[in-house]
């Protein structure tokens, strides 16, 4: 081997990185691409090869079911992200106002971030149980007509899973903007608080566009584990009442284990794919403007 | 009742000696009450569900159904926990929670310890040993972090059974291993990017190669990341449910699952002290890391949403 070799590769460093090559490419890209392959063709429970074209993609979209999980993941990705970016924004202000005990209730808001989200799902799943949770415990203090139980409603129950959302996510938000929050220069409140801005303006015009990335950091977090949330559908509501609440997460792994109907269920983790892959290509070439303006500078 | 609750875990973390940080505000103003009475609401609405469940597992099943939810146990009894460790059913199989309790801390500990020694040499071998085309695998692997995990299930599954590993131990730690691997390379690669680039320039005018640099130096010196990294792979590996139940295969199943086929497929009457009992045990290993670590657990947190 000679020495120029040597040096582009040294063969330590590939030895030690071999399993990290087997993951890149052989999962996020064969892997994929294999996924993709597979929902052009009519697999059942095995992959086969029998091409079939736009099929399968066809089907999924005639398919009431997907149109269900794709709405609600819609409903749940809006509401979740931007309540949990409010709730956790505000959280992180009050946080930051010299308060008393701030580490206790950091712990209290984070808690919920550590557990499983089959712990989630059980303890709200129990919390809007009509016979158990808020409504009775409403009932029982003597409000008889008090009525909240979304998780029976096939039209409201997707909102019971934005509360449990809301309530393992936002204890998260509110840390990582707290942190951003105090990474701002104090010099720049002192200049607001001499200008004579109320606090609550300087905090929505100034403290926000100037935590853009802590704000960016907290956006993704949120969007990752949307299009990902899976166990807190299954173990909250099952994907019920009906399928009123079933997510494309819920429906790939359905259709690939009890529906054996691996074609389509590629076709629907591609749909999964697509939006993750444009918003990675408008991030790279936001990314390569700025470096190129950076270069021009 | 809970936000009375909430007064006294506060004055417990001040006998702690958490100490508020700058000077204290002199009077107390209506914004100050309206900043508090805000926190505290906040954290009542965090603090409800876990506090009903802590009081109903320790009631017994007449009195759950007087349905005063909020009320502490007049006869407070353990059964529930124990019926929830070694006595509940799923299925015709009643050993409770203590077969996944062991499956978990069989699938945890090697997938922690081999995701971590992955995840180190990678960084390592990334800031220091870079190869051509060592970037192009980093950031394909980076853009596996986003990458919903259904996209990657089937042929993973497929590609399992070819091994002869799908449905066994090993199987399940290698989904966590790759799984982890996006976040902890990133974590480590940034931890060593930061180091001086000195210590490396002088361990190999000394003569040592790549091995020896990473076991002598490298490793002494990620203690602090390793900590992070600990606490992150922990916990979500514990948490985990969906490859759990894909990849473990029925005599693996970790506790997650097993809480869920408990609760979620009971027939007849629901035992819900047993249940809420069953769920605060599945929750309280990531609690106690959580509680333990304090503010180790914040970093892993902003460390790993660094991606952004």
């Amino acid at each position: 081997m000679t020495l120029a070799l040597r040096r582009a590769f040294p063969l330590p460093s590939i030895v030690g990185t071999i399993p990290m090559i087997l993951v890149s490419i052989g999962v996020f890209v064969v892997g994929i691409g294999f996924s993709v392959l597979w929902s052009f063709t009519s697999s059942k429970l095995f992959p086969n090869y029998d091409f079939v074209g736009l099929l399968q993609y066809r089907r999924l979209w005639a398919t009431d079911r997907w149109l269900v999980a794709v709405n609600n993941i819609w409903i749940f990705g809006f509401l979740s992200i931007g309540c949990n970016l409010v709730f956790g924004y505000l959280l992180a202000v009050f946080m930051d106002q010299r308060i008393r005990q701030e580490d206790a209730f950091r712990s209290i808001f984070l808690y919920p971030f550590a557990m499983s989200l089959i712990v989630t799902g059980l303890v709200w799943q129990w919390a809007l149980d009509p016979n158990l949770g808020l409504q009775s415990a409403m009932r029982h203090l003597g409000w008889e007509s008090f009525s909240f139980a979304p998780l029976v409603d096939p039209q409201l129950a997707i909102y019971g899973l934005v509360v449990a959302g809301i309530w393992q996510g936002s204890g998260v938000t509110m840390a990582i903007l707290l942190a951003g929050l105090r990474g701002i220069d104090q010099e720049i409140w002192k200049a607001a608080k001499v200008d004579g801005i109320p606090d609550w303006r300087a905090y929505l015009f100034i403290g926000l566009p100037m935590m853009r990335g802590a704000v960016a950091t907290a956006f993704v977090l949120q969007c990752v584990s949307v299009v990902r949330v899976y166990d807190l559908v299954v173990a909250m509501t099952g994907g019920g009442p009906g399928y009123s609440t079933t997510m494309p997460a819920v429906y790939v792994i359905q259709l690939i284990t009890v529906r054996q109907n691996v074609g389509q269920g590629m076709a629907a983790a591609t749909m999964m794919l697509l939006p993750i892959l444009i918003v990675i290509a408008i991030g790279g070439i936001l990314l390569w403007r700025r470096g190129r303006k950076a270069k021009a500078a | 009742m809970s936000a009375h609750d909430t007064a006294i875990d506060t004055r417990a973390g001040a006998r702690a000696g958490i100490e508020p940080e700058g000077r204290k505000p002199r009077r107390i103003s209506p914004g100050r009450i309206g900043i508090y009475a805000f926190l505290i609401m906040a954290a009542v609405f965090f603090l409800v569900p876990l506090y009903v469940m802590i009081v109903t597992s320790l009631k017994t099943m007449p009195e759950i159904r007087l349905g005063l939810l909020f009320n502490l146990p007049k006869e407070p009894t353990i059964q529930p926990w124990i019926d929830a460790m070694v006595n509940a059913c799923t299925g015709l199989d009643c050993h409770g929670l203590s077969p996944g309790f062991w499956n978990s801390v069989k699938i945890t500990v090697p997938s922690v310890i081999v995701s971590i020694i992955c995840a180190s040499l990678n960084g390592y071998a990334l800031t220091y040993w870079p190869y051509k085309g060592a970037n192009l695998l980093f950031a394909l692997l980076v853009f596996g972090a986003f990458v919903p995990y259904q996209v990657v299930i089937y042929p993973l599954i497929i590609g399992l059974s070819w091994a002869g590993l799908f449905a066994t131990l090993p199987g399940i730690i290698i989904i966590h291993t790759i799984f982890g691997m996006p976040l902890l390379t990133l974590l480590y690669r940034n931890f060593y990017a930061s180091l001086p680039v000195e210590l490396f320039k002088a361990a190999r005018v000394d003569g040592a190669g790549f091995w020896r640099i990473f076991f002598m130096i490298m490793m002494p010196m990620s203690v602090p990341i390793t900590i992070v990294a600990v606490i992150l792979q922990v916990t979500g590996i514990w948490n985990d449910f969906l490859f759990g139940v894909v990849f473990a295969g029925r005599e693996n199943w970790p506790m997650t699952v097993q809480l869920n086929n408990i609760v979620n497929s009971t027939t007849g009457v629901r035992e819900y002290n047993i249940n809420m009992a069953a769920t605060i045990l599945t929750a309280a290993v990531p609690l106690i890391v959580y509680f333990v670590s304090g503010r180790w657990f914040v970093r892993g947190i902003a460390a790993g949403a660094v991606k952004g």
